[in-house]
């Protein structure tokens, strides 16, 4: 059996700068059941790694409202440092949306 | 009560004209519009220029000013020309009075200017008045000083104080996204915490609803909260795409920095009113102590040549990233030899299009690609040098082996020359605030009478 990706369970992940510094990821999961899967499934500390970030600094929001699950963290890079690659920020909520829950 | 006519997310986004007459038609209090962010990334505030053509930013703007006309109450641009620098304003200013000229109507401008003097904001910096925010980097007054251009982030108070003039247009330098939205709200009295609140979700446009690419959005603030009103045709506003846009580019999407205070909708509650309108109660605005304006600046960060090179061979494809770390040793090697500079004096990488380009060694996904795209990327202390390298890099993109064994291969190369340059690049250099005594201190307001 195939270990279900976070993409598999919920509607839409996306990311975005939130200023120069900080980029932001928001889960909505679509369904009350997806958020309290992706609520109890998706560990901080696995999320930071997968980012490359500081555990501590990664902040975690649980909307139960609108179904999302919002994390914003220090950007890989800072936005359009030699090093960044995505100006935007628009990429990296892919890295999430395919991690293994 | 007091409404505010949103015409998009940003001048140069283009927004529908019938919408925008439907708004005109409600008699507002005043147009709103922003003219950009940092989103675009640190050239333009390095260089202090616009994103949007000049062409589309005057289109835009001219149908603004009739807007305006007909509509009798004030338009107001923040962060105008996209970084909101001085030069940016003046070139907003420019496009203006030719706008005034042309439609053939005298308009009084305020103009707002948040340029920062670097060696100002290093002497702030030495008395302690620019501290950090979270994930700031390193600073210290010599870094300051090499900013191109620095600006702060005007607030509601420096907006409210250009207001005051009674000019027909307010072209601002960089504000905070919500300002030019809450100030005329805040200054006849309605509900502050609904007054920042409603300037949040409204500073996209019609981002906060449904077919948010129409951007024309009408807030109605009063003593309790607001309400926000989507205007083109099929746009609706729901309880969820209000909320929701408080995710939209925040860290936190409950609390909202401004200059004097901060906002947090914790307690807000969104309720339908029909199938178009939302109204918002129950947010709160916490006045701080500290009166602060945050800081951007950017510096040079060197001077860029790109190659590109796309790889079809199946045996490359596989062993691509291997190819290019051999080819960004031997070049970097050559370099030195050849051009006699130390190591820091330039960078060569090599991107895996198709592979490893969007998130390097953090990929997860490893599927073979048919194809790849090689792109490489100089920087360098000088343009001169810069395209040096870049003309060594060439023949290496061109025809490296991966083994000396095998017979010479070549690549596709997309254009001739292959180097393409990119000239002066920029950095991000500060994520501070400076603290002020005075909110004027750090702008300037001038009025300009345009016959």
């Amino acid at each position: 059996m195939t270990v279900p990706k976070l993409r598999d369970i919920v509607q839409k992940v996306r990311s975005k700068n939130a200023g120069p510094f900080w980029l932001t990821i928001d889960i909505f999961c679509g369904s009350e059941e997806a958020f309290q899967a992706v609520q109890t499934k998706l560990k901080t500390d696995a999320v930071a790694r997968l980012y490359g970030a500081d555990s501590q600094l990664l902040k975690r929001f649980e909307m139960p409202d609108l179904n999302v699950v919002k994390i914003s963290l220090p950007r890989p890079a800072t936005q359009g440092a030699i090093d960044d690659r995505d100006m935007h920020g628009a990429s990296w909520a892919a890295l999430l949306a395919e991690m293994e829950l | 009560m007091v409404r505010v006519l949103v015409p998009s997310g940003a001048l140069g986004l283009n927004y529908d004209k019938q919408a925008l007459a439907r708004g005109v038609a409600a008699k507002p209090d005043i147009i709103a519009i922003d003219g950009g962010s940092t989103d675009s990334g640190p050239s333009y505030l390095g260089r202090g220029v616009s994103k949007y053509a000049r062409s589309s930013t005057k289109i835009e703007w001219a149908g603004l000013m009739e807007a305006r006309a007909q509509a009798g109450c004030p338009l107001v641009i923040g962060t105008a020309g996209t970084c909101g620098t001085d030069s940016a304003v003046d070139w907003m200013l420019d496009i203006t009075r030719e706008i005034a000229a042309e439609q053939g109507r005298p308009v009084k401008i305020a103009v707002l200017r948040s340029s920062q003097e670097p060696a100002t904001i290093a002497q702030a910096y030495a008395a302690r008045r620019v501290t950090p925010l979270p994930n700031a980097p390193e600073i210290n007054a010599e870094l300051i000083e090499s900013c191109t251009n620095i600006v702060a982030l005007a607030g509601v108070e420096q907006i409210t104080q250009a207001l005051d003039t009674g000019a027909d247009i307010i072209i601002a330098g960089r504000t905070t996204d919500t300002a030019i939205i809450a100030a005329l709200p805040l200054q006849k009295g309605c509900h502050p915490g609904g007054a920042w609140h409603g300037a949040k979700i409204g500073e996209c446009g019609a981002l906060c609803a449904t077919n948010p690419q129409s951007g024309v959005i009408l807030i109605d603030f009063d003593s309790d909260g607001f309400t926000v009103t989507p205007l083109a045709d099929g746009a609706h506003a729901t309880p969820h795409t209000v909320s929701a846009h408080m995710l939209y580019e925040n860290s936190d999407p409950f609390i909202l920095y401004e200059p004097g205070g901060h906002l947090d909708v914790t307690g807000a509650t969104y309720t339908a009113l029909d199938e178009t309108s939302v109204r918002v109660t129950g947010s709160e605005w916490v006045v701080s102590d500290d009166y602060t304006v945050k800081l951007e600046g950017a510096r040079g960060a060197g001077f860029q040549t790109v190659l590109m090179a796309l790889i079809r061979d199946a045996h490359y494809v596989e062993h691509s990233e291997r190819w290019a770390a051999d080819i960004v040793s031997k070049c970097t090697a050559k370099v030195m030899d050849r051009l006699g500079v130390d190591e820091d004096a330039f960078t060569i990488e090599i991107r895996i299009i198709g592979k490893t380009a969007s998130f390097g060694a953090l990929e997860t996904n490893h599927a073979a690609p048919p194809e790849v795209g090689a792109i490489g990327i100089v920087t360098a202390k000088t343009e001169s040098l810069s395209q040096e390298i870049g003309k060594m890099l060439n023949p290496y993109l061109l025809h490296h082996p991966l083994t000396v064994e095998e017979e010479v291969p070549t690549f596709a190369f997309l254009f001739s020359p292959a180097e393409m340059p990119r000239g002066q690049t920029y950095e991000f250099a500060l994520n501070h605030v400076l603290h002020l005594d005075d909110p004027m201190a750090a702008f300037s307001l001038e009025v300009h009478d345009c016959a």
